[in-house]
């Protein structure tokens, strides 16, 4: 192989899992090191210039970096990342004095965001403070979007959206609620915005038509039904609930019928457990309140009597399965379930009713307008995609990167610039070295197992609508789980040429991620090393050759505890432990020539 | 030495032996010595070395003398059992302990300082007295424990860290084991452990003495431009002329060897060496064609490593010569161990 040229930002970041998998890039070691120092408003700051709402995914992001971190591999549970949030905005002082500020002299550039969901809110965080006008206008009554509207207050509190909310339209932000937007055509045609972001989510429920859907008033749209519940439209149900289909949008479907007077609720799933889309963690809260989870049945029929909801018909099925694939179905027959209400939460769809046709702006034919992965712009160049409205249905998280991504475009794109020509990634480096056997990190592997997070009790939990089940981490606790983090981002930094091949690093290593050898091609040295390196998604490190023997030090990221004895046992300093840290441009790095007049 | 301790975490995937156990099951505390010196590599050949072999943790002894070097027992296996001796005496422990109990492995590790000057008494005659143990030696060309002196295998001319030069004549311990008849002498270099481990499998199951020179260099005192030990000076005069492959008992031979450059060679346990000629001249089995190949060689300052010289006929094996017991001392009754002065009185009575 190749020498690996680490000067590449992405070698780094890659090593970094959480931040790399992170799709906002938070940069996760470093805010539980400050966790660990107790400098809980700091450890918010850092997450809040990445993912702008660590209080709110402290309690409900999708995480997808807890599947990624190091620590998932070395034993067998990551890092609780997404709880350590949490005690960050849990526990911080007033930060309000800390928030950017919007410029008392604005740049003369006025945007529309349309919809006041977590995408929208993210590109005004971005352009407020640098001179932007920028009025969003919400159909509701509130802002926050499918978070305040679908989003169960059991799982995420209003006051927790209400603050993290009001830090961005505080800074000057026009909101105007009880506003649809009606007509893109009017919208353009009036002048008024320099540029206009559409974040108004992919707010259509999927129907399920089969016989007797339309003679009972009893089956819901899961998403309008939770609407409902969060506006106090809906305030019971029926004894015994069916829904249907086992997204993480079923799990909030039934967890909420808990709280509306159910007794018996069934998630009725066509495929067995392993196909299921909800997450782990969603699935386990909801069979943790008694929720029955139903395998192997495909909804055949709605049955009623005189109008009356009686329960459903469905189709038991078997199905074999080969290497996680099914292979084949067979029906055993049909399987009658009575039921109450039925709640649907079998997706979302996008749905553009009030973009006109012939305006320059193309949907494809699912109607999803046609944007551009990178730059977030449609076909109509003042008009930006993002979240749930520019690939359908994701989740916060990639809410919050679109507006970023899109807050740089608009920013190029009101100053007359190329928008696909972005900043990009960097790093920079700086050792943890400070004497002998000193390191400005806490580098010693703590063998302590993943906390578990304390909640409500089963009965006190169900008493009202909003009570928040999750309790967060104790101060005890959170300083044992911070202790898990393996400093991913302290990064082993080699210089091939002080080596002289003693193999003191190699021996030390706990997790044999170090070998020197005659280089080769990436699958021989795969296949050679002290561990053999079989998890291809993690890169190896090669060398250049070195200077006794020109072999070259090979070292697999793999699961590397980045503990720092190599570079504490070598004789040289050819290796040396140094924090990276990964440059994320938003719209206010990106340099722009002056405000055309 | 570091302040942290090496943590207990694994690679997930680690292999397990026989007994189920992983390497890092066959560590031992952390080191203390400097980092970069060659000792800790060997004592990581050993740990590999006794985990391929299935040891047995309570099976192994661990002898030692005084110096860095013998400081490495206390680095491996931890579960073993272990004796740290006065400076150079560490052979005269290990032939009492090979005495009173025959069943266990013996693993003696010293210095060049240890074993070749202060030591070289004892050295001689555990080696004259066959003790079945494996001994090795790691060789530094210095005292490093005591700051960096000359030790007896300091070559002519090679320069100290502050500058003098050693003009005495070095002992070899390779040609020293040779001239006394040992039936396994072996020379190797820390930084190789791809030939490292095997020999020293080997050295653990040969039936007598085997005795392992390992060039080990002190990164500290002895790893400068002038000296002939250092880790560059090594690598740049390293001749491998015989590789010994360990093939466990009961374990098949899985390499095709060319016949003529291989001597498979049978172990009194019934494991075997495969001895692969590197110089096809060189006969590993002919003690004194080894001699005199090892001399000429070193002349020309060229470190013959491999295994040297090797003889499985040999029966002067201590025990063997002794007559000792089969069972291990502690295990006899006491009232056998010491028949009583009933018993002596009778002894004596012949001698008046
Ligand atoms: C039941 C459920 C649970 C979920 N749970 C999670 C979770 O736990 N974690 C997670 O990360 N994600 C979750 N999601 C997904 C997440 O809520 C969305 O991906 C995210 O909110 C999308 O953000 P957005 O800004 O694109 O749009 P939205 O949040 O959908 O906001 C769009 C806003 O635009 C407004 N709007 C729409 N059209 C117009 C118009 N024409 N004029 C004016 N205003 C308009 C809407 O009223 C809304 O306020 C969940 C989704 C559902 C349905
Ligand atoms: C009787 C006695 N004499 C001298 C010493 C001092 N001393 C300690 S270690 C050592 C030399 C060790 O050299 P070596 O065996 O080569 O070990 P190294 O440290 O080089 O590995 C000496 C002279 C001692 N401990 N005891
Ligand atoms: S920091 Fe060095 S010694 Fe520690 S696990 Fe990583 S490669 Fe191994
Ligand atoms: S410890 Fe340092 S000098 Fe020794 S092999 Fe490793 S990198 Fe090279
Ligand atoms: S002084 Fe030399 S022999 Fe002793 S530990 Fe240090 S490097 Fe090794
Ligand atoms: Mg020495």
């Amino acid at each position: 192989m190749e020498p690996t040229d680490t000067s590449k930002s992405d070698y780094f970041h890659r090593v970094v899992d959480c931040q790399w998998a992170c799709p906002a890039h938070t940069d996760v070691p470093e805010y539980i090191r400050l966790i660990a120092q107790g400098e809980f408003t700091a450890a918010y700051m850092v997450n809040r210039e990445s993912n702008v709402f660590p209080g709110i995914l402290g309690r409900v992001c999708d995480r997808p970096c807890e599947p990624a971190c190091r620590r998932g591999r070395i034993e067998e549970k990551p890092v609780a990342i997404c709880r350590l949030k949490r005690v960050a905005s849990d526990h911080r002082d007033d930060i309000t004095g800390l928030l950017p500020k919007a410029p008392r002299e604005k740049n003369g550039k006025r945007i529309a965001c349309i919809g006041a969901g977590p995408a929208s809110l993210t590109v005004a965080n971005d352009l407020l403070p640098m001179g932007y006008e920028v009025t969003i206008f919400e159909q509701y009554a509130v802002p926050g979007g499918l978070m305040r509207t679908n989003i169960p207050a059991f799982r995420l509190p209003a006051n927790v959206l209400d603050e993290e909310i009001g830090y961005i339209v505080n800074m000057g932000a026009d909101l105007r609620l009880n506003s649809p937007v009606n007509s893109m055509r009017r919208l353009l045609e009036s002048e008024e915005f320099d540029a206009v972001f559409v974040g108004s989510g992919a707010p259509k429920g999927k129907e399920l038509e089969l016989p007797g859907r339309h003679d009972t008033e009893r089956v819901h749209i899961g998403i309008t039904w939770l609407e409902s519940i969060a506006f106090g439209h809906v305030e019971r149900v029926g004894e015994r609930v069916l829904i249907i289909g086992v997204g993480n949008t079923a799990m909030d479907c039934c967890r909420s019928s808990l709280r509306l007077g159910a007794k018996d609720v069934k998630v009725m799933a066509r495929k067995p457990r392993q196909f299921f889309k909800a997450s782990d963690w969603e699935l386990e809260d909801a069979e943790h309140e008694n929720v029955a989870i139903v395998v192997n049945h495909a909804p055949k029929s709605f049955v009623t009597e005189g109008g009356q909801l009686k329960g459903m018909m469905f189709e038991k099925l078997q199905y074999d399965i080969e290497n996680g694939d099914i292979t084949a179905t067979r029906s055993l027959g049909d399987v009658f379930f009575p039921c109450d209400d039925v709640i649907l939460a079998i997706g979302q769809e996008n749905a553009f009713p009030w973009i006109e046709q012939g305006i320059g702006l193309d949907l494809d034919k699912w109607n999803v307008p046609k944007v551009d992965k990178a730059t977030f712009q449609s076909t109509l160049p003042q008009v930006f995609f993002g979240g749930d409205a520019a690939f359908g249905p994701k989740n916060i998280i990639w809410s919050v990167e679109h507006g970023h991504q899109a807050a740089i475009s608009i920013h190029k794109f009101c100053h007359d610039e190329a928008v696909q020509e972005r900043m990009p990634r960097g790093v920079t480096l700086s050792s943890r070295k400070m004497g002998m056997h000193e390191w400005a990190y806490k580098n010693e592997y703590n063998g302590v197992e993943r906390r578990l997070v304390p909640h409500v009790g089963l009965v006190e939990r169900f008493k009202k609508i909003n009570i928040e089940v999750e309790l967060g981490f104790t101060a005890e606790e959170a300083a044992l789980e911070v202790q898990r983090c393996l400093n991913c981002d302290v990064q082993t930094v080699f210089a091939a040429k002080l080596c002289i091949e003693c193999d003191a690093c190699i021996d030390i290593c706990p997790v044999d991620c170090l070998t020197i050898t005659h280089n080769g091609s990436e699958t021989e040295l795969r296949s050679k090393l002290t561990a053999p390196a079989t998890n291809r998604s993690q890169a190896l490190y090669v060398s250049a050759p070195l200077p006794q023997t020109a072999r070259v030090m090979v070292k697999d990221e793999d699961v590397c505890v980045h503990c720092g004895l190599c570079a504490e046992r070598c004789p040289t300093a050819a290796w040396d432990m140094q924090k990276s840290t990964i440059h994320i441009p938003h719209a206010i790095d990106e340099e722009v020539s002056a405000c055309p007049a | 030495m570091s302040y942290i301790n090496k943590p207990k975490v694994a690679h997930p995937s680690l292999p397990t032996n026989t007994l189920g156990m992983t390497r890092r099951q066959y560590e031992g505390s952390m080191s203390t010595l400097c980092a970069g010196c060659g000792h800790d590599s060997v004592t990581a050949a050993i740990i590999e070395a006794c985990w391929g072999l299935s040891m047995r943790p309570e099976q192994l002894v661990k002898l030692s003398g005084i110096g860095c070097s013998s400081k490495t027992t206390a680095y491996f296996v931890s579960g073993s059992h272990g004796f740290n001796s006065v400076h150079g005496r560490m052979p005269s422990i290990a032939s009492g302990a090979n005495a009173a109990n025959r069943r266990l492995t013996y693993v003696g590790v010293s210095g060049d300082g240890d074993s070749l000057s202060i030591g070289i008494g004892q050295l001689v005659h555990a080696i004259r007295r066959n003790v079945n143990m494996l001994y090795l030696i790691e060789n530094n060309g210095v005292y490093g424990l005591t700051k960096g002196q000359f030790s007896a295998s300091a070559d002519i001319g090679t320069k100290a860290k502050r500058g003098d030069v050693n003009s005495s004549p070095p002992i070899d311990p390779v040609l020293l084991a040779l001239t006394l008849g040992a039936t396994f002498v072996a020379r190797s270099f820390s930084g190789d452990k791809a030939q490292l481990v095997p020999l020293i499998q080997a050295g653990l199951r040969h039936n007598g003495f085997a005795l392992i020179d390992v060039l080990s260099p002190c990164v500290t005192f002895n790893d400068h431009e002038g000296s002939t030990k250092s880790y560059t000076f090594t690598r740049e005069h390293y001749h491998p002329a015989v590789e010994a492959d360990f093939v466990p008992r009961a374990e098949e031979i899985a390499v095709d060897y060319a016949a003529g450059e291989s001597i498979p060679v049978s172990l009194h346990d019934g494991s075997r060496v495969i001895l692969r000629k590197l110089d096809p001249t060189y006969d590993p089995t002919d003690r004194s064609a080894a001699y005199s190949y090892i001399e000429t060689k070193l002349k020309k300052n060229e470190y013959v490593t491999g295994l040297i010289h090797i003889d499985e006929t040999d029966s002067t094996e201590f025990h063997n010569l002794n007559r000792t017991a089969q069972a291990p001392l502690n295990g006899i009754p006491y009232e056998k161990l010491s028949p009583g002065s009933a018993a002596l009185d009778k002894l004596m009575a012949r001698y008046r």
